[in-house]
């Protein structure tokens, strides 16, 4: 039996797929010496020639994995921090979420862009932030965020078993807090399914991510004051599992979703409208959000990053406000 | 039909002083005018109105016909720019195509009416889909040399631009990447003085793109890109050179851009008449018959009889890209996704 970190998962699954296909390669900032979270640690030597350190360039990063993927070879990328990938979006954006669009089909890029996201890790604006919700935008990425080890060991595969760009993001505050025995655990393989993972009477809260163990912890301690969550993992944040989400929020009628990232123009707001538009007669209460507030980026000191992430005292304090309305 | 069919087949033996044969400088004479002529007639329909937007190459026929003929077609992997209609005829694209494509109709191989005109692509030409974003194919070509490195194809990704896609950071990185893993990448530069209205001083204090090359270590020339012979006999060693295993090169043909940038342009605003004046006199296509007739390669009623061919040809292609279908308000889904396994 095997209890493994998300570190390890992505390690693992990375060293697999490797192994599996000729075609897979990495490419990335310090990956032949491991890279900075150790994902690759060991790999260039397993490897040789199939890890590759990239200058520090992210728009080439992208741009190259494009070239290649088109060429036929099964490319992953890694962007060191998730907050250096805009340099890349109009690889991402303006290139590869259109690839196949703009040649029906006839062109297309099986490639994975990897990136760690996400705060709680002291990092300040640069190494701390939520980017989701600029590439959740763009139809042509699927944009998939995991939170249990076992779903980045199936996700990750997936990603790069699909023939469209998959930008992977993985929240770093979990690569080495979370744990499980990934053993007979339910793991995802689909991309764009979400899931249910805790199931009560009284609301529904979505998250991911980070957000989504901190959501756990928040039902297990409102389950005690006799306050039942549903708890839905998202998964893939592009394209949505619309059908899982509108059966969570009927479910229940009260609606809480959870991100880091900042309110406005978050993902949340999407949720929202779905579940607006499309469940609106079966709602006991206002959607509410929980978001990280509008400030520019995420705050260094502890004290204000603190205050400005979303945490389990936070939600089942917004979870006990609903479940009263 | 083709100009050629109806005449005499070439030589296709070299001749020494041109390093192409007789079949293959008929070609090159052919692909120019085909070009122009049909670049002539998108205008043509542009002002009649049937054809949105055209932009176009003229005036760099011989560097882009110089360059094409270059590559092994079919085997080589090309990622062209916007300009680029003659490199996308010796690789393939007929008259008929290149108007599907002008006129955004729906049989468009290229992008299918999704994109404007002159954003190639091509599966089975290997030609990359690109966008309107420039320089980001370089470094698309630099990732497709990456992949045949590793799979040891001895291919060559060829990757154009004009100079005012120099200035962009993918541009720089393209020729870094390329130079670090010396991967076979052909960086054709056309300088047509101009990146819309402004002048190459406003864009680089340098007189060369090529002198950027040699900071990235990488080898770089300069042509006449007026002179189609000359910048085939520039870009083939290169070419060969780069599938050898000897890493890129960036070749600078300087050119002139004939027209404004494109149909909603007008390019009187900012350009001095003298300049448009001077260069009449230089039209590449007009260079190369004279330099051919001069030779006595070709008596000039067979260079007549290849023009006349082109006309008919051109005007066939046009009358009958009109007749075909437009896409649909229906034809715009689709193809976000690739489904299925990764092929």
């Amino acid at each position: 039996m095997a209890e493994v970190s998300v570190i390890e998962a992505v390690h693992e699954t990375l060293d697999e797929v490797l192994a599996a296909d000729e075609r897979v390669f990495l490419l990335g900032e310090d990956l032949e010496a491991g890279g900075v979270f150790r994902a690759t640690d060991g790999l260039s030597a397993k490897y040789p020639g199939r890890v590759l350190d990239a200058p520090l360039a992210e728009s080439s990063i992208i741009g190259i994995t494009i070239g290649a993927a088109h060429y036929g070879q099964r490319p992953i990328a890694e962007i060191q921090f998730a907050d250096f990938i805009h340099a890349g979006f109009d690889q991402l954006c303006s290139e590869a979420s259109r690839w196949s669009w703009r040649t029906r089909g006839e062109q297309y890029l099986p490639m994975v862009v990897r990136t760690p996201w996400g705060g709680g890790v002291h990092g300040g604006q640069h190494h701390s932030q939520s980017i989701e919700a600029y590439y959740a935008h763009m139809p042509g990425i699927k944009v998939v965020a995991p939170s249990f080890p076992a779903d980045y060991r199936s996700l990750l595969k997936a990603a790069i078993a699909d023939p469209n760009p998959v930008l992977f993001l993985e929240h770093k505050r979990t690569y080495r807090l979370i744990r499980q025995e990934v053993d007979g655990a339910p793991a995802e393989d689909r991309i764009g399914k979400s899931r249910i993972t805790r199931r009560g009477d009284d609301l529904t809260v979505f998250a991911y991510g980070l957000m989504l163990h901190e959501s756990l912890a928040a039902a297990e301690e409102l389950a005690g004051e006799g306050i039942e969550c549903t708890v839905v993992d998202l998964l893939t944040l592009n394209p949505l599992d619309r059908e899982t989400i509108l059966e969570a929020a009927r479910a229940t009628g009260k609606v809480l979703i959870v991100h880091e990232d900042t309110l406005t123009g978050g993902l949340g707001g999407e949720l929202a409208g779905i579940i607006a538009e499309h469940a609106f007669e079966d709602l006991d209460a206002p959607i509410r959000r929980l978001a990280g507030p509008d400030i520019p980026p995420i705050p260094f000191h502890e004290v204000m990053e603190t205050a400005f992430m979303p945490d389990r005292t936070k939600i089942a304090a917004a979870a006990r406000d609903l479940a009263a309305y | 039909m083709t100009a050629s069919q109806t005449r005499v087949p070439r030589s296709s033996e070299m001749l020494d002083d041109y390093l192409l044969s007789e079949e293959q400088l008929e070609s090159m004479y052919r692909y120019m005018l085909l070009s122009r002529r049909l670049e002539e007639r998108m205008m043509t329909l542009n002002r009649q109105g049937r054809a949105d937007f055209v932009i176009a190459g003229a005036g760099q026929e011989a560097a882009q016909v110089g360059a094409g003929m270059a590559l092994k077609a079919g085997v080589d992997y090309a990622a062209p720019y916007y300009r680029d209609l003659g490199v996308m005829l010796v690789l393939g694209m007929s008259a008929r195509e290149a108007m599907l494509n002008a006129l955004g109709k729906l049989d468009d191989p290229n992008s299918f009416g999704r994109q404007m005109p002159s954003h190639w692509g091509s599966a089975r030409r290997r030609v990359l889909t690109q966008s309107s974003v420039v320089a980001t194919q370089l470094v698309h070509a630099v990732g497709v040399a990456l992949g045949a490195k590793m799979r040891n194809d001895p291919i060559v990704a060829f990757a154009s631009c004009g100079e005012g896609s120099t200035s962009r950071g993918d541009f720089h990185e393209a020729l870094n990447f390329a130079a670090i893993h010396k991967l076979p990448v052909i960086f054709f530069v056309e300088n047509n003085g101009y990146a819309i209205s402004e002048r190459t001083e406003k864009e680089m204090p340098v007189p060369h793109v090529a002198d950027r090359a040699s900071a990235y270590g990488i080898q770089s020339a300069v042509v006449d890109g007026l002179d189609a012979i000359a910048v085939y006999q520039t870009v083939r060693p290169a070419v060969d050179q780069a599938r050898r295993g000897a890493g890129p090169f960036l070749i600078e043909a300087k050119c002139f851009r004939m027209w404004a940038h494109s149909s909603d342009d007008d390019h009187r605003r900012y350009r001095p008449r003298e300049e448009l004046e001077n260069w009449a006199s230089r039209d590449p296509i007009a260079l190369f018959r004279q330099r051919v007739e001069e030779d006595c390669l070709f008596p000039p009623e067979d260079l007549d009889a290849i023009e006349s061919g082109v006309e008919v040809e051109v005007r066939a292609a046009a009358k009958w890209a009109l007749d075909q279908p437009d896409p649909t308000a229906e034809d715009m889904y689709g193809f976000i996704y690739r489904e299925g396994d990764d092929g």
